[in-house]
């Protein structure tokens, strides 16, 4: 709890230093498109939180989002499917991708970062392969499908800010997220497992269902990342489409609390560090004007948000076992 | 003066006091035992010795010199040299290349093979280990490759021998060459400084014995004090006959009947026993034995290969714990932190985790009943803590092993494993686990442990099962349990008739 606020409050910080420091970053519109982004940023990072929770990796999360964001209008404008089987098939398609990693993790016992390492190269490669690598779009058509990402919500009495429709979708994939987390045994199940694996098998606890579930859940939102990603900017490029994001994902992840070696994370604090992470580089954009240096700003954040985690909680142990020790010798 | 002194050494750990003040003496060219119970406090004070460790307050003098042992190198540079219970080779190089590791005879920078070969020939010559120098470590058998550290810690003109359980993996022919080397050692003026559990060894090594109780000194004999009564008091403060609580039971049906148990890790040998309800069953052995994979195969970790296994009447087949936990088995397993508890997790979270399952409301946690369990096993179990939000990694050993009994009491099981259910913790604690046992046992629930410590098997069982290399050597009734029946049977002896 500590932690969240700890991260919000510098959140907080950088917004207010932001708004102090540049007349565009407090905009309407501004301020609009960095909610809408956060949404679609948030969703990702909220499934690769699984993932890390029992203590795995998927670093596949931007090529599935290429593949899907590219197969979908793919599928819909030069194959002409319709679009419940167009939906249909990339659900499909994300789901089984997260089973495949979950079953060579759990059943051939391959390393995560392999397999999703791995995972990244074909996705994307698979990608620029069925569509020749031309850029693919809706163009003027699924008007009613795009005001998923790009719709607006206003508020009675507020004028010039309305809610951006993602939004809605975060709220709804961060709520069902957070009681599956910490309120259903499933939940308690992914947090003892990726602490202690085999004591949570030793307890009864099928562990690579668990883990395969896990990947699942993790492929399937970087599905739903990859169709509101393209909806929101109408047309994707296989070559680049979603590079990088899942290192957003993950940082992002990071940032909220969860620790890589697993067993900790916090759905409310993968979205502050998603907003964390992309106010940075709006910042970094507009105060500097110098956009080329984003991720050496973004990387440097990180780094000193980690290192100051790390030491906090090294404090906090030594605190506590030497009161462990106070209490046994008054005993 | 004595060769090696330790004053007055104090080392903490989170949630212990490993010593609590500790003084030591070692003669030149003598074995000295140093013995005590698991948590005594044995192993820190030789880490300590050896520098792996340092310690938080006391001296060590060399020589009647103060020396400051602040890593490994130190010690090794002083002549003290520690022999792991887990040997620490490099089982993909050769015997000569482990013997210098680290310091290897150099040319011109470069490692001269000849020189090494030729030098580690004289070590292995002088602990009897009659293998060339470039064998593989991994073609070793494990008795061998004890030899192998023995020879490595001479070649670096160790004139204090530190080892550390070191017959606990032997069999009983290498444990006999063992001892040779050491009297030979000893001739040639090495002091050996012995740890081990095993009591007629010491009698048999040592020239004095040092005892060491919950993180103290509790006494030392000298060589004609020694003898197992002696011994014993002085490791448990008591006699026997108060330590354990052991009552007859009275033993009901028969809960667990094991037919023809076929295990992966000795998948030749067929197992067939019977627990009864109410009835504590030790299963004793050597390590390795095979006792820890018959209970891993029982439980569903690792699922046996042939066999049937019934509990209470009902035929089983365990495939996962998940099942075994559904047929009314529990096993508290034998590495606490890594299989027994999570330690990162509260205790409240660690004591529900077995019962979720069966709490769960359409998949929800029930979190008061979470809560209402958690209270419930901590009474039961007498643990300690300030509260049942305490992470478990701040709880003593002992207490970490009320947990995970608590975390299996919640489910209520029929028949209850433990393997190793006492190790390193101590002895106060030991006394309550003891006792948590009895109250089990008297309720009907009936118990299967796996103990390498002589004392709790000889004083827990009401029966106890004896395995060697795979097999099951024979059973003897409480009237007939001694210490030499059962090494007789662990050491693969049949008994006559």
């Amino acid at each position: 709890m500590k932690k969240l606020l700890g991260i919000f409050g510098l959140l907080l910080a950088v917004c207010l230093f932001a708004a102090w420091a540049s007349e565009s970053f407090r905009s309407g519109y501004n301020v609009e498109n960095l909610i809408r982004r956060t949404a679609l940023f948030g969703v990702i990072g909220i499934g690769v939180t699984f993932v890390i929770v029992t203590g795995g990796i998927d670093l596949s999360i931007g090529s599935v989002i290429c593949l899907v964001g590219c197969g979908l209008p793919w599928l819909l404008t030069v194959q002409k499917w319709s679009l419940p089987a167009a939906l249909l098939a990339v659900a499909v398609v994300s789901m089984g991708i997260g089973l495949m990693h979950g079953l060579l993790i759990t059943k051939l016992r391959l390393q995560p970062f392999i397999v999703t390492l791995c995972g990244l190269m074909l996705y994307r490669g698979i990608t620029r392969g069925f569509t020749k690598d031309q850029t693919v779009g809706f163009g003027d058509g699924y008007k009613d499908l795009r005001v998923l990402a790009t719709g607006k919500i206003s508020i009675p009495f507020v004028q010039g800010f309305e809610i951006p429709a993602p939004w809605v979708v975060l709220v709804i994939v961060a709520v069902i997220a957070a009681i599956f987390l910490n309120r259903t045994i499933y939940g308690r199940y992914l947090l003892a497992l990726g602490r202690n694996e085999d004591a949570a098998r030793y307890s009864g606890i099928n562990t690579g269902g668990m883990i395969i579930l896990a990947y699942v859940i993790c492929s399937s939102l970087a599905g739903l990342g990859g169709v509101l990603f393209v909806l929101d900017v109408n047309s994707a490029q296989p070559v680049d489409f979603g590079n990088f994001y899942e290192l957003y994902a993950i940082a992002a992840a990071v940032l909220g609390g969860c620790s890589l070696r697993g067993g900790e994370g916090s759905i409310l604090g993968v979205i502050i560090g998603t907003a964390l992470i992309l106010v940075l580089r709006n910042v970094v954009t507009l105060v500097t004007n110098h956009s080329n240096i984003e991720f050496a700003i973004i990387g440097a954040v990180i780094l000193a948000g980690v290192i100051a985690d790390e030491l906090v909680k090294r404090y906090a142990v030594k605190r506590r076992a030497a009161r462990a020790l106070a209490e046994e010798a008054t005993r | 003066m004595p060769l090696l002194e330790a004053r007055s050494l104090t080392k903490s750990f989170p949630g212990v006091r490993a010593l609590k003040g500790v003084s030591l003496t070692v003669e030149r060219g003598e074995v000295l035992a140093v013995i005590g119970e698991n948590g005594a406090g044995k192993s820190t004070l030789m880490k300590i010795l050896a520098g792996v460790q340092t310690a938080d307050s006391g001296e060590i003098l060399l020589d009647g010199q103060p020396v400051a042992l602040r890593s490994v190198h130190d010690a090794l540079a002083q002549g003290i040299a520690l022999i792991h219970q887990e040997l620490n080779l490099a089982d993909n190089l050769d015997v000569a290349a482990n013997i210098f590791l680290g310091r290897e005879p150099r040319r011109f920078g470069w490692i001269d093979a000849a020189r090494t070969h030729r030098e580690a020939g004289q070590f292995l010559a002088a602990v009897g280990l009659d293998v060339p120098p470039t064998t593989l470590v991994s073609t070793l058998a494990i008795g061998q490759q004890q030899l192998v550290e023995i020879a490595k810690a001479l070649s670096t003109n160790a004139r204090v021998l530190i080892m550390d359980e070191p017959t606990s993996s032997l069999s009983a022919r290498e444990a006999e060459n063992l001892f040779k080397v050491i009297q030979d050692l000893r001739a040639r003026g090495v002091s050996i400084v012995y740890i081990s559990h095993r009591l007629g060894e010491v009698k048999r090594l040592a020239d004095r014995v040092t005892v060491l109780r919950d993180g103290e000194n509790s006494g030392g004999l000298a060589r004609d004090e020694i003898n197992h009564a002696a011994m014993v008091k002085l490791m448990v403060g008591r006699d026997l006959s108060q330590f354990y609580p052991h009552a007859p039971h009275r033993p009901g049906e028969v809960a667990l009947a094991v037919d023809r148990l076929r295990t992966p890790a000795h998948p030749r040998h067929e197992v067939s026993f019977q627990v009864r309800a109410g009835e504590i069953v030790g299963l004793a052995g050597l390590v390795g034995a095979g006792r820890t994979e018959v209970l891993l195969s029982l439980f569903g970790v690792t699922p046996a290969l042939g066999g049937t296994i019934r509990v209470g009447g009902q035929e089983v087949s365990p495939a996962s714990p998940q099942s075994a936990i559904e047929a009314g088995l529990a096993l508290v397993p034998e590495d606490r932190k890594q299989q027994g508890v999570v330690l990162g997790m509260p205790v409240r979270e660690n004591v529900s985790l077995a019962s979720l399952r069966r709490d769960q409301r359409n998949g929800f946690l029930n979190l008061r009943r979470e809560v209402e369990l958690s209270a419930e096993m901590m009474a039961a179990m007498r643990i300690k803590t300030p509260s049942d939000r305490q992470v478990v990694q701040f709880l003593s050993g002992g207490n970490q092993q009320k947990v995970v009994l608590g975390k299996w009491l919640a489910i209520q099981p029929r028949v209850l494993f433990l393997d190793e259910p006492t190790r390193g913790i101590d002895v106060g604690a030991k006394q309550e686990i003891y006792k948590l046992m009895e109250e089990l046992a008297r309720k009907g629930v009936a118990i299967l442990f796996v103990s390498s410590e002589m004392e709790e098997i000889l004083g827990m069982s009401d029966r106890v099962l004896v395995m060697h290399e795979g097999r099951l050597t024979g059973e003897l009734p409480r009237a007939e349990l001694s210490e030499e029946a059962v090494m007789h049977l662990a050491t693969g002896v049949e008994v006559a008739g």
